[in-house]
């Protein structure tokens, strides 16, 4: 079936069985993106945005879309974050993606490694102190984003998350009993304003991955496909199994989730913002934390000593 | 016809009529994956030849 409008060859089939060709799904894709902006107020004026960037297909189409929307705009602007964990084989590849674009498209990026926080990359902290990877980057990534963004002046950190991402992560949440976590999800994360912690911003939030990828592949954003040596998400694995063939099934399960979720949110952001305590600040870093010592700085602390001591 | 899966870099000999017939002998579902006719990207519709070269690109992130 060729393309309603222009009468020609299709590349994708839509949620709603509209069959696009690549103009018109470009077209829909970025006026989709745009509308999710603006409704959710995730950009204002005289923002500074950073964006970040791993090189890969989901971070690159959004740091294409925010910048060219800037260029047009000229009311905000956007830079680059890259965190360089160190991984040999796999973000040294994607590493180069990111550059090559920014230097390409004018883009101020700035890189961020383990090797200059920790002592190390990631490939040897792994190897010298036993401490999996996913733990690693499940606190450090995240930390070393928000300072970055925070020296460097950001007032947003938008970030390429999906809805398969979104809707994989509420599901986990519901199935986990995490509740808490999943009241900061939502195109504008938080729960509490704190003036140290950057809001995370994520204007894909209702596009699916197959839409991103084939948007990053019709506009040549996309690199060739590479995984991470140390990726340990078995459950989200089978989390977006299940989804992914409940959606072949029962096309729209996948909204329909995002879509119900987006109807609760607000009630639970407020239940946990009453419920929740005082935000504190980390003495060393000043990172926001519910502790004294936030978890960033005791796992670097854990990480420098067995590092020592190897 | 030459299918190239990308994921997990293996290329293969297989005879279908169209993308959704070639998805179900892979055993691919058509949500998680893209299909590249001779450097276009297409839909599970499109009708494919022996002389028609595919690629298969997952659209699920390696991260």
């Amino acid at each position: 079936m060729p393309c309603k409008r222009c009468k020609t060859s299709p590349v994708i089939t839509l949620q709603s069985g509209n069959q696009p060709c690549k103009n018109c799904f470009i077209k829909y894709f970025e006026k989709k993106v745009g509308k999710t902006i603006r409704e959710h107020k995730l950009v204002e004026k005289n923002d500074k945005v950073a964006i970040a960037v791993s090189g890969g297909k989901d971070s690159l189409t959004i740091l294409s879309i925010l910048h060219n929307l800037s260029l047009r705009k000229k009311d905000f602007e956007v830079f680059a974050i890259l965190i360089d964990e160190g991984i040999s084989g796999y973000r040294d590849k994607t590493r180069i993606d990111a550059e090559e674009f920014c230097k390409k498209n004018d883009i101020k990026l700035n890189v961020f490694s383990y090797k200059d926080e920790l002592g190390a990359p990631l490939d040897e902290i792994i190897k010298k102190t036993g401490i999996s990877g996913c733990t690693v980057c499940g606190i450090m990534r995240r930390s070393m984003l928000n300072i970055a963004a925070r020296k460097l002046g950001a007032t947003k950190l938008a970030t390429g998350h999906n809805l398969d991402d979104e809707a994989q992560s509420v599901l986990m949440n519901y199935m986990r009993n995490n509740m808490e976590v999943t009241a900061r999800l939502g195109p504008i994360t938080g729960i509490k304003r704190d003036k140290q912690f950057i809001r995370r911003i994520k204007p894909l939030y209702f596009m699916p991955e197959k839409e991103v990828t084939a948007y990053s592949f019709l506009k040549e954003l996309l690199g060739k496909y590479s995984e991470c040596p140390y990726a340990d998400q078995s459950y989200r694995n089978d989390v977006r199994d299940l989804l992914n063939g409940f959606e072949q099934k029962h096309p729209g399960t996948k909204y329909a989730i995002i879509a119900s979720f987006m109807e609760i949110l607000p009630t639970l952001k407020e239940k946990y913002a009453q419920e929740s305590g005082k935000i504190n600040h980390c003495p060393k870093c000043e990172e926001p934390t519910s502790g004294i010592i936030c978890k960033r700085c005791q796992l670097v602390a854990q990480i420098k000593e067995k590092l020592a001591k190897s | 016809m030459k299918v190239y899966l990308e994921r997990t870099n293996e290329s293969k000999e297989i005879k279908a009529s169209n993308v959704s017939e070639l998805l179900k002998k892979l055993s691919l579902n058509p949500a998680t994956v893209l299909v590249i006719k001779n450097n276009t990207l297409v839909t599970e519709t499109e009708k494919l030849n022996e002389k028609d070269e595919i690629k298969i690109i997952s659209v699920v992130s390696g991260g």
